[in-house]
């Protein structure tokens, strides 16, 4: 269960840390010393949600690896924001490749290690949605079917964020882009299959697939060490919202990501061997108009008959991945409540 | 120059931009009022107190290097307990008979139900009982002698503070046994007098000097006789009201004060089996389930308003309803037989004032008791000099002295809400307020107008906790907190005794939480409006920017690097983060 248990009330498993806690139930972002993988100086918008969601994730995964990792990052916000030349921001291994073949090139720096006979030097591979769902697919297939030593992660903000917001195979129904501008008879991108990731992942039956948001640091944290734990091939999709491009306030980042697990936007779950083993429960369950109304790329939708209908589709995705996934089944009123006992 | 092909620079440090200069706001950490702080007629720092409790009994959990103890090795439990008393010596007894008006006012009340904050007082006074902790008297003897009259909640919070300042003080009352209305007014079912003479008596061992059995006739004498430089005149509103009811010659007729305060003595009083209290505040209340407790098959409030109109506690009304105690609304006593009453039904008018509407009902009963409210007897000042005497209570300054130099009162003689903590606020306040006039210094009266506050809550707390000269801090409202970050914890409920077993005994009606449960409560704090130290702040900033400073020392925003997302504050769960704009 990814909602770490931890005998203090007052912000039990939520908050990054507390107190009252000792070492070992602290998360690794409240650590004084955590590894800051991706440093302060970096060029990210105000309230960027991939470097938030890139931290969290390589901190987790050096403390999961006492310090032993490499990273391999595709073009994109991430790798552009944080390595102007000559500067970087990165504080661990780090090697840029192609937009498209960071699974590949991951795929060979465990080749590497594995003829140098490194086995305590694990491999991250990383890229926003476009490098991972569009550009990289074919190499991140081939990664999972020949079952690589590679934690892939994609940092979702649904679009092409650093070459001006264009649609990519993550960008949701509805959605205007630069490129599904919010006109015509169905504006904003249309409703359709588009790609989803993890469940494409999940067909693969590799070790292991997990989905995340950085609004559940706690549930991230345990993702990427669980991962960390296995090898093979593994997977872990991140929504990181992105306030440049979903037109939303830089202080929201984090709400709307919250948003989008307890309206049942986005299922967040995990995986072992292709079947999945658990799901985060709604908490608070909110309509989908709570997380919409955030997000200018969504404003066409309110006020007309028409987007209304719009927003009455959507609702029935959500619903429909609380049905699929169990989102509310599992929830029980003292799914995150501690007894008194507990407490002690 | 020993460089890759086409490279040409060192690698950097991306430290080396600034981003800094892209803000246009800027995070900064606050320190806001809480709302239960600011509802304390006390003047108590609870949210400071729970703190401390959070820890539990001792530092067997969370991270070494927290301040705790101040170098004394207490931690936990003990350290809340002296928090407490740093405002309130009674903590125990308020545990049980404060009306709580922190609770009402807790944020979390919005979320799922209040933190038992009284609960979890009483848990800490009983467990400074128990362990025998004390409070030393380390200031220096001031020389000056203050003359104390009246032993109730209020003097005894002045005499304790007033030692604690290390002046010699005599407390004298009319009465052989300390306590006033504590012990007089407050059935035992509410506050056991074991509890009532171990923190009375913690007061007396602080070097009071205890004077029973002395009626203070004349003020001025007594101040020039026993050579006193200053005196706190909290004699209490001990005189019930009486109002004319035509009464047959056997009619027995009593008045509730005189039938509680009879509850202590030897001989209780008579009361028969049908009994009708005549008012609607607490009293009455107290009067109707001490009349069920003495074997009263029927006891009925008879109240000339309606239920949203008592002035009674809705907690009261509660525990009096479950005991099986009746209430007749909109009814006045029109006469009263032998056996019988005659009741006159009422009516509200439009400005809320009952009026008779000549329609009379018979209501059977052996006994009427009066809780018509209670009076101040304030023949001690008669003659004094400049004290203003205004609908039957003593006028007093924001400093609670009376029109005449040296002379303080306080409590329920004074005019402010009858309340064991807000006397208890006027002790604190008065004895700070008889050592700034001892010292010679002026005291703090901004308008001039001498009068007490009806507000009770805000008075004693600005007077304690924010020094002269500054403004009162903002409260920390709910809107102000990220609720998602708390645990979903309801409150527990303290145990009741069954209402069957209680109309037959005096036990303690509402029993206490242990250690666990206790620990539970005080943890359900959300410490509206200051930091806790949950490193949500430095968890949540995209750019680093949040520098944790250590455990005790909180955080600093790195303003080299912070570009004013506003991430942090709008995730902070106590909302004591700001976003304040840049000077540009």
């Amino acid at each position: 269960m990814p909602v770490q248990r931890v005998k203090f009330y007052q912000v039990g498993s939520f908050a990054a840390g507390n107190r009252l806690l000792a070492g070992d139930q602290q998360s690794v972002q409240s650590e004084p010393g955590r590894t800051n993988s991706l440093n302060c100086g970096h060029r990210a918008c105000q309230g960027c949600g991939e470097a938030l969601g890139a931290r969290y994730a390589l901190d987790a995964a050096m403390r999961a690896t006492n310090r032993q990792l490499i990273a391999v990052n595709a073009t994109g916000c991430l790798e552009v924001f944080s390595t102007p030349y000559p500067e970087t921001s990165w504080q661990i291994p780090w090697i840029h490749s192609l937009f498209g073949n960071a699974p590949a090139v991951a795929t060979g720096v465990a080749a590497a290690l594995r003829a140098k006979g490194r086995r305590d030097v694990r491999v991250v591979g990383q890229g926003g949605d476009g490098g991972t769902v569009d550009i990289g697919f074919a190499c991140l297939s081939g990664m999972f079917e020949r079952n690589d030593d590679v934690l892939f992660i994609c940092y979702d903000n649904e679009a092409y964020m650093n070459t001006g917001v264009q649609r990519s195979g993550a960008t949701p129904p509805a959605a205007r882009t630069a490129t599904t501008p919010a006109v015509g008879p169905e504006p904003g991108n249309s409703f359709g299959q588009g790609k989803n990731a993890p469940l494409i992942a999940l067909a693969h039956q590799i070790p292991y697939v997990a989905t995340a948001t950085v609004a559940g640091l706690r549930d991230l944290e345990y993702k990427v060490q669980r991962a960390m734990e296995l090898h093979g091939a593994r997977y872990l999709h991140i929504l990181v919202p992105c306030p440049l491009g979903w037109g939303s306030a830089p202080s929201d980042t984090i709400k709307i990501a919250r948003l989008a697990e307890q309206t049942g936007l986005f299922p967040v779950f995990e995986a072992v061997g292709g079947e999945v083993v658990s799901v985060s429960p709604i908490r608070r369950k909110a309509p989908v108009e709570d997380y919409l109304r955030l997000q200018s790329r969504y404003s066409h939708l309110f006020g007309t008959p028409a987007g209304a209908e719009v927003i009455a589709r959507l609702q029935q995705l959500a619903d429909a991945n609380i049905a699929r996934f169990g989102l509310l089944e599992s929830r029980r009123d003292d799914a995150y409540a501690l007894s008194a006992e507990e407490a002690q | 120059m020993n460089k890759p092909f086409a490279i040409t620079l060192d690698p950097g440090s991306s430290l080396a931009n600034k981003t800094g200069s892209w803000r246009t706001e800027r995070p900064v950490y606050v320190d806001l009022l809480p709302p239960c702080n600011h509802a304390c007629p006390a003047g108590e720092n609870i949210q400071q107190w729970l703190y401390y409790a959070e820890e539990g009994a001792s530092q067997d959990t969370g991270q070494a290097g927290y301040d705790t103890g101040q170098d004394t090795g207490q931690v936990g439990y003990e350290m809340a307990w002296r928090q407490i008393m740093r405002d309130n010596p009674l903590p125990a007894i308020m545990g049980r008979v404060c009306y709580r008006p922190c609770e009402t006012a807790c944020n979390r009340a919005q979320l799922d139900a209040p933190v038992g904050i009284n609960a979890v007082e009483r848990f800490l006074g009983d467990e400074a009982i128990r362990h025998g902790w004390t409070v030393p008297v380390s200031a220096p003897d001031s020389g000056k002698r203050v003359l104390i009259v009246g032993a109730g909640p209020s003097g005894l919070s002045a005499a304790y503070h007033l030692r604690l300042l290390g002046h010699q003080v005599t407390l004298r009352d009319s009465a052989a046994v300390l306590g006033g209305m504590l012990r007089f007014g407050i059935p035992a079912y509410r506050l056991p007098r074991d509890i009532l003479d171990a923190e009375v008596g913690r007061i007396l061992a602080m070097g009071v000097t205890w004077e029973g059995g002395q009626q203070v006739t004349d003020i001025n004498t007594a101040m020039v006789n026993g050579g006193f430089d200053a005196a706190f005149l909290a004699v209490g509103a001990q005189r019930g009201k009486r109002a004319y009811i035509p009464a047959g010659d056997s009619a027995r007729i009593l008045d509730a004060v005189t039938m509680l305060h009879s509850m202590d003595g030897a001989q209780r009083p008579q009361l028969g089996r049908r009994v009708a209290i005549y008012g609607g505040g607490n009293t009455a209340m107290d009067a109707a389930r001490t009349a069920r407790r003495l074997g009263a098959a029927d006891a009925v409030v008879v109240y000339r308003r309606t239920r949203d109109r008592m002035p009674a506690h809705d907690i009261e009304v509660e525990e009096a309803t479950d005991e099986g105690v009746r209430m007749m609304w909109l009814s006045t006593i029109a006469r009263a037989d032998e056996g019988t009453l005659t009741i006159e039904k009422m009516k509200l008018d439009e400005a809320g004032f009952p009026q008779p509407t000549g329609e009379f009902t018979e209501l059977a009963a052996d006994t009427v008791v009066l809780a018509l409210g209670q009076e101040a007897e304030l023949a001690l000042l008669d003659g004094v000099a400049g004290i203003t005497i205004a609908d039957g209570v003593v006028q007093v300054g924001p400093d609670l002295m009376t029109g005449h130099p040296g002379i303080f009162a306080g409590g329920d003689m004074v005019p402010a809400e009858r309340t064991v903590t807000v006397a208890i606020g006027h002790g604190k306040k008065a004895a700070r307020s008889i050592d700034a006039y001892l010292r010679g210094e002026a005291a703090t009266t901004t308008d001039g107008v001498r009068h007490a506050t009806g507000d009770s809550a805000a008075a004693p707390l600005a007077a304690n906790t924010v020094p002269a000269g500054q403004p009162a801090p903002r409260l920390a409202d709910f809107s102000r907190l990220n609720t998602w970050y708390y645990s979903d914890a309801p409150a527990t409920v303290r145990p009741q005794l069954a209402a069957a077993r209680r109309i037959s005994t005096f036990d303690e009606v509402t029993g206490g939480l242990d250690e666990s449960t206790a620990l539970f409560e005080a943890r359900r704090c959300m410490s509206c409006g200051n930091c806790f130290e949950c490193d949500n702040c430095y968890g949540v900033c995209p750019d680093n920017a949040v520098i944790n400073l250590g455990p005790g020392r909180r955080y600093e925003i790195d303003l080299d690097y912070c570009k004013g997302c506003g991430i942090c504050a709008a995730e902070c769960p106590c909302g004591a983060i700001d976003m304040i704009p840049e000077q540009i």
